[in-house]
Parts: structure tokens; sequence; C-alpha cells
């Protein structure tokens, strides 16, 4: 059965694309049969970070109004079987998408025997981030250890509770998980930083995974593939056990601390 | 220095303890508001009106919130009164 996922923040640049990149990679590199929706209509940049950008034709937009079918729009990855995507349109205006347009194009993605259905929402709580995660199964919800970050990621909670399909049909709620990313050890431990445990306690998620801050993820996206894809990086495997736990899969957390300063630096400070 | 702060105990508050001190507030501020019924403000706003008939007040200083517990709902106000109000009454 086909599960909807929506990757989502309420704040921008915290990572959504990139997560929605590498779970959607990582998922189909796993055997399952996966598309991603870039829902940012006008500001389209999923196409960029998986290194499609220049064989887009026809978009999502084109798609739920008619002018092209699912076939034609959707990207074959290079890399990774069974991976597509589904760009957003550079140029229309939000008003493009409706919900039933989006909906009419999930249905049609099921028929098509995809497992996964990865909606990579916009920034903000507008139209846009309420049509990516109006059908969704499950959530990931994407946070940076920072306040504003954390109460945009409460909020859009709040809106998950309220404003989906599941909740305003009285269905099983979608399931939320917590994707901490751009985590530094260091400045945790030396109290500049919101710990995971400290982030986890205010939103109330169950964590599905930490993705420590790492120049390897900013080279990934220069390079136009997704981070999970170099699996060297710490990135990389922080998001392969992501996708691990997220099929159900039990693993302890990783990159969660740094080497422990000993007595005399302790004691004779840094 | 980080030995003399070490053995006095004298600990700065770290930022991040306070990021979350913080954020414990407001989240819990901003969840009630998403639960309240739409008519909250409308109503504070009149309970408020009617008070102010009688008592100098600030407007900022009535709290109104609905809660749940043991089963009843419980709407709950909570003003604070100026000094000079209450013995002038």
């Amino acid at each position: 059965m086909s599960r909807v996922i929506v990757v989502t923040s309420g704040k921008g640049g915290v990572g959504k694309t990139t997560t929605s990149a590498s779970l959607s990679a990582g998922l189909a590199k796993k055997g399952y049969k996966v598309a991603v929706i870039d829902f940012d209509v006008g500001l389209r940049n999923l196409d960029l970070i998986m290194g499609c950008e220049r064989r887009v034709v026809y978009d999502f937009v084109n798609v739920v109004q008619g002018e092209a079918n699912l076939k034609q729009a959707l990207i074959r990855d290079k890399r990774v079987e069974n991976l597509y995507i589904l760009a957003a349109s550079q140029t229309r205006d939000k008003d493009a998408l409706t919900e039933e347009g989006v909906g009419k194009v999930i249905d049609d993605l099921k028929s098509e025997g995809f497992d996964f259905i990865v909606c990579d929402s916009p920034a903000g709580i507008e139209k846009g981030a309420q049509l990516a995660l109006y059908y969704a199964d499950e959530a990931i919800v994407v946070t940076n250890p920072e306040v504003s970050s954390v109460r945009d990621s409460d909020r859009i909670l709040g809106i998950l509770q309220a404003k989906s399909r599941r909740a305003e049909s009285g269905d099983a709620p979608i399931s939320e998980h917590l994707v901490l990313t751009r985590y530094n050890p260091e400045r945790v431990d030396n109290g500049d930083m919101l710990a995971v445990d400290d982030v986890v306690d205010l939103l109330k998620v169950p964590l599905l995974g930490v993705i420590p801050e790492s120049q390897q993820v900013l080279n990934a996206s220069n390079a136009g593939e997704p981070v999970i894809l170099d699996e060297q990086a710490d990135a990389a495997q922080a998001y392969m056990d992501v996708v691990d736990r997220f099929l159900g899969e039990e693993k302890e957390h990783r990159f969660l601390t740094t080497e422990k300063k000993g007595l005399f630096s302790k004691f004779f400070g840094k | 220095m980080a030995l003399l702060d070490y053995l006095l105990g004298q600990k700065k508050q770290k930022s991040a303890s306070m990021a979350k001190d913080r954020l414990q507030i407001l989240l819990a501020h901003e969840r009630g508001d998403r639960r309240a019924p739409d008519y909250l403000p409308q109503m504070r706003k009149e309970i408020l009106e009617v008070i102010a008939k009688y008592v100098t007040i600030d407007q900022e200083q009535l709290q109104i919130s609905i809660d749940e517990a043991n089963g009843f709902e419980v709407l709950e106000l909570n003003l604070v009164l100026p000094d000079d109000q209450k013995s002038s009454s």
C-alpha cells in the first residue's frame, strides 16, 4: 500500500528539500518505487538539489491542469532506480494548485504503483504548505536546534493535527516524526545550542533522526546529488539511519556527541 | 578563570537553557490559544468591558483560558487588580 509522506517545517531554510531528496533517494535505494513532488510553486528547488534541473519539461502544475500527463512530467532519476521527481512550476502563481488537482495526482501515483509519495512542502503555513500536508499519512517535521525553527515546527504540528484530510475525516491522525538537522554536538556541549532531548521534550514528537551539521550537505547540493548517496559522509549515514528507522528498523542514534574533554581541560578551560 | 568558576559553582545561564525556558513558556501559551474556541477573544473583550466599568484595569492583566481537568471543561479567568484599586474599594 502506498504511503504519502510530507516533509515540512514551517520555517524556511532548515533542510526540507535536502531531507526530501535524501529520504526519497534512500527509500528508492531500498527497492521501493518513490515519487518526490516539489510543492513550492514559484520557487522550485528540488530539481536543483536532485541535479535534474535541465531535464524539467513538464511540471506538477502542468499535470494538475491537464496540460501534460503524469508519465510526461515525472523525471526518472539517473542514479537511483525507481526514483522519480515531479518538479514544481517556476512561473505560475500559487493558486495553480487545488485540493482536487493535487488529490488526483496523488491517486494517479498510487495507481501507478508508487510505494512512497514524498511531498516536499514550501516554507510557511499558507496554501502551498497546507496542500503539501493535506493528503499525508506520515509527516516528517524538519527542525533546527534553534528557537524560531522549534516554534514554527510546533505551529505546523498544530496544522497537521487540524487541517489535514485525516483530521477532517476523523481517520487515524498523521504519524509525526522529527528530524533534527544542522546539529552541532560541540555547541550543544558548550551550552550554546538546544540539545536533541530538549527539542524532543518541547515538541513532543518521536525522534526519527539527527543530521549533523556538515560541509558535505553543501557539497552535495553544489553538485546536485542527494547527500545520502555520498556514503562516506556523516550526514549520509545519518540519513540512511533515518530511512531505516522510517521503515521500522530499530537503530541507535549517532553523531550526537563529541569526544569527552579530559579532566585537565575541564579544570583549566579551553 | 575556568577553574575559579568551576570551584565556586558560579555558572552563568547558558544560552541553550535560556532558549529552552523561553520556548517552554511560549509553546504552552500558543498551544493553549490553538485549542481555544473561536468565541474566546470576543468573550475576553466583553468581560474586560464589564470589569472596566467598575475598576481601572490593565487590558493585559486578564488571562483567560479554557482547559480540561478531570473530564470537565474549566473556564479560567485570572485578573490582577492594581494595588490602589484594592484599597479604595
